[in-house]
């Protein structure tokens, strides 16, 4: 049996999740490998909750926002598209593929953007295979490293 | 001033003291020829026409001008007897003699009986009335003009005879001038303040249009001559409301409301870099604004559908989605030109015999009526062809006399490219969102959306309100709509508006943002993420507090507090883990 990647999306509530909803009103095919939390905000996602997805067990994270200047919250979605690049650097560090969160941006009426998104995003959890937790082991030295390089 | 009791030809009138006998004779209606008074000005006596006979107090009989002869008690004013009228013929004979016959002068002539002055006429045109000297110094304040040299080579110039700097080009010389000596002409790099001196469109002060509300004229700074010289303030002088304030200026004012409605409207698409139609290059290419302009009673040519020209157009083609449906400019359809292009077919069918050809890609009649209008429309012969405008050029010479522009389209209905000379495009430009809409949105706290109109809060449940609660749209800023439509949305706004306003106080969503007093470190971190301005930071407490009224449970703030103290309610962190491992198991 093939892979089935495990994801979480975070959704925003004004958006994306009634972009999901549309992409479901309009009958639209997405793989049903992800399940979707709901979030008044992409910028209520707390990088504690992608590691804590990661952590039970979910192979990728997809965070999924207002198109830019489109926040139901003036800027909720900016300080979102902050803390994503850090949580991605954080995951890396913990060897884990950066590639494995994600953030879209998703509009209210792109029901087609929305399956298209989470349709590539599962093929690529596809291709990198299961997180494998187990196989880390913090490499103080390489961090250190890191550190001095950036 | 006291006032005074005179008699002119017997009758007798109560005046103000030292006021001029030219006045009291035109309140009573008396003619007294005249060539250099006017009204706002003060005056000179120059033309000795207005000689009248008068009667002193002291029963001495005299000839004075009528103009500048003040009232006294008693006086006895004599305005044509034959001492009087021989006096003026004479002083009118003598003057003829030296200028040329202006129809001012012939006129006076005839009136005074003189139809062959017996010197002749003479050949100046100026009259040497020094109106436009003292119209140019007591009204307009400019002093640019004045009188040069003395006896019979007296003549009105400019200092030293060359273009003056101190002549603002406002004209009211050339308008005082009795006999056209002076006239406005254009000189390089100057602008002519007024081309005409009138009320009207073009004065300084005016009403902006005829349906303007409030109904009360303006003042253009920019070309009022007050506001240019300190002078003039003849307006003033002429309204009998005394309404006139020329120190009034704009004010800022703080208003405190309670809800705000935006009602900012739209724009239209400026067509000029859409140069395949031509527009600001051919002539007789016009926008839809422009042809209902035309259109109004009120309008620059009185409802008449005119070309540059002045005639009336044999065919005009009607370009409907300049700008609209169109993915170079605006992929949205702007949803009024349909039927408007209808109604201008409509109208050029009522008021001219010419030709229509309505270039459509599809028509979209959606509204109540409208497609019975439609179907009016097409009994009324007009020529209906689908297919996008694609292109208007001038009429090659062989096609000239059927019509100087030729609109190039694809009929797609026969299947075929059509060429159509016309003699006036009229193009259905598109419905924009203003300019600066994101700046106004942003001052009030309304996103807008790719194409610049403002989002509701839903698209189905909220289309009137927006994100921001108090915060009213009404209108096409929201996006275009015609005037049913509008005026919905206006009056909805209102009603939204006013039953919050009623209530007095404000429902809020249980979800909120929450600070565990205990947690908090008072780091402050969460005052500068939250979008709304609604954590404070309490100095004594050393902690921060959000105010319920302004949160709107974003959860920014919860995500980003680093001891965990903020809890945004109904998404709390424990919620969402629990989620996330509900989801996971």
């Amino acid at each position: 049996m093939s892979f089935e990647p495990r994801l979480v999306g975070f959704l925003c509530n004004w958006c994306s999740y009634t972009g999901a909803d549309l992409a479901g009103t309009a009958r639209m095919k997405y793989p049903p490998n992800m399940r979707v939390i709901r979030v008044m905000c992409s910028g209520r996602v707390d990088p504690n909750f992608i590691l804590e997805a990661l952590a039970h067990g979910a192979d990728g994270v997809l965070v999924l926002g207002c198109h830019p200047g489109d926040c139901h919250y003036a800027e909720g979605n900016y300080k979102c598209r902050k803390r994503l690049p850090i949580t991605k650097r954080l995951v890396e560090g913990m060897g884990i593929e950066p590639q494995r969160v994600r953030l879209e941006w998703v509009s209210a009426s792109e029901a087609s953007r929305f399956s298209e998104v989470v349709t590539e995003f599962t093929e690529q959890i596809r291709v990198l295979g299961p997180l494998k937790l187990e196989d880390w082991t913090f490499d103080r030295a390489a961090a250190d490293a890191q550190l001095e390089h950036n | 001033m006291g006032m005074v009791t005179i008699r002119i030809d017997g009758k007798p009138i109560e005046v103000e003291e030292e006021s001029y006998i030219l006045q009291a004779a035109q309140t009573l209606a008396i003619d007294i020829p005249t060539l250099c008074w006017y009204r706002y000005i003060n005056p000179y006596a120059a033309c000795r026409l207005c000689m009248v006979e008068i009667t002193d107090k002291r029963g001495r009989v005299r000839m004075v001008t009528s103009c500048n002869f003040p009232a006294e008690a008693g006086l006895g004013v004599r305005t044509h007897t034959p001492r009087v009228l021989a006096t003026r013929r004479m002083n009118f004979e003598m003057l003829a003699s030296r200028c040329a016959p202006a129809p001012v002068l012939v006129d006076l002539g005839k009136k005074l009986g003189i139809e062959n002055p017996r010197w002749g006429w003479g050949e100046d045109t100026c009259i040497l009335c020094g109106l436009c000297v003292r119209v140019c110094d007591e009204v307009v304040g400019a002093q640019a003009i004045g009188f040069a040299a003395r006896g019979t080579s007296r003549t009105v110039t400019t200092p030293f005879e060359v273009d003056s700097e101190a002549c603002i080009l406002c004209g009211a010389c050339a308008a005082v001038c009795p006999t056209g000596h002076i006239r406005m002409e254009e000189c390089s790099g100057r602008e002519i303040v007024h081309r005409e001196i009138t009320l009207g469109p073009n004065a300084a002060i005016s009403v902006p249009f005829r349906q303007a509300v409030p109904n009360a004229p303006r003042i253009d700074p920019e070309y009022c001559v007050h506001f240019r010289t300190g002078g003039c303030k003849v307006c003033a002088q002429v309204c009998p409301m005394e309404c006139i304030d020329h120190e009034d200026e704009e004010r800022r004012e703080e208003i405190e409301v309670g809800a705000v409605i935006l009602a900012t409207g739209f724009q239209d698409l400026d067509p000029t870099p859409l140069k395949q139609y031509g527009y600001g290059k051919l002539p007789n290419v016009i926008t839809s604004m422009e042809f209902e302009r035309m259109n109004s009673a009120a309008g620059s040519t009185d409802g008449k559908i005119l070309m540059e020209g002045g005639q009336e157009p044999r065919s005009i083609a009607i370009l409907h989605c300049i700008g609209s449906r169109d993915e170079k400019h605006h992929p949205y359809c702007s949803r009024v030109c349909c039927m408007y292009a209808l109604k201008f077919a409509h109208l050029v069918k009522e008021k001219t015999t010419a030709e229509v050809y309505q270039l459509y890609i599809d028509l979209r009649s959606f509204g109540k009526g409208y497609e019975e209008f439609f179907q009016r429309i097409l009994t009324e012969g007009v020529n209906l062809i689908r297919g996008k405008g694609a292109e208007v050029v001038p009429a090659p010479q062989s096609r000239r006399d059927e019509g100087p522009l030729l609109v190039r389209c694809e009929d797609t209905l026969a299947g075929r490219f059509r060429e159509i000379p016309v003699d006036m495009v009229i193009l259905c430009t598109a419905l924009e969102a203003q300019q600066d809409a994101k700046e106004t949105g942003r001052k009030f706290g309304v996103s807008v959306g790719a194409d610049g109109w403002f989002i509701e809060r839903h698209p189905k449940l909220g289309p009137v309100s927006t994100t921001t609660d108090g915060i009213f749209l009404a209108g096409a800023c929201q996006g275009p709509k015609d005037i049913p439509d509008a005026v919905a949305q206006g009056g909805a706004a209102a009603a939204q508006a006013m039953s919050l306003m009623i209530r007095g106080e404000v429902e809020m969503d249980a979800a909120c943002a929450v600070v565990d007093e205990a947690l908090c470190s008072g780091c402050r971190l969460c005052n500068e993420l939250c979008p709304y301005g609604a954590i404070s930071f309490d100095i004594e407490k050393t902690l921060s507090l959000v105010n319920a009224a302004l949160c709107k449970a974003c959860g920014t703030c919860a995500a980003g507090c680093p001891s965990g103290a903020i809890k945004g309610l109904h998404f709390t962190d424990q919620q969402i883990y629990a989620e996330i491992e509900g989801i996971l198991s």
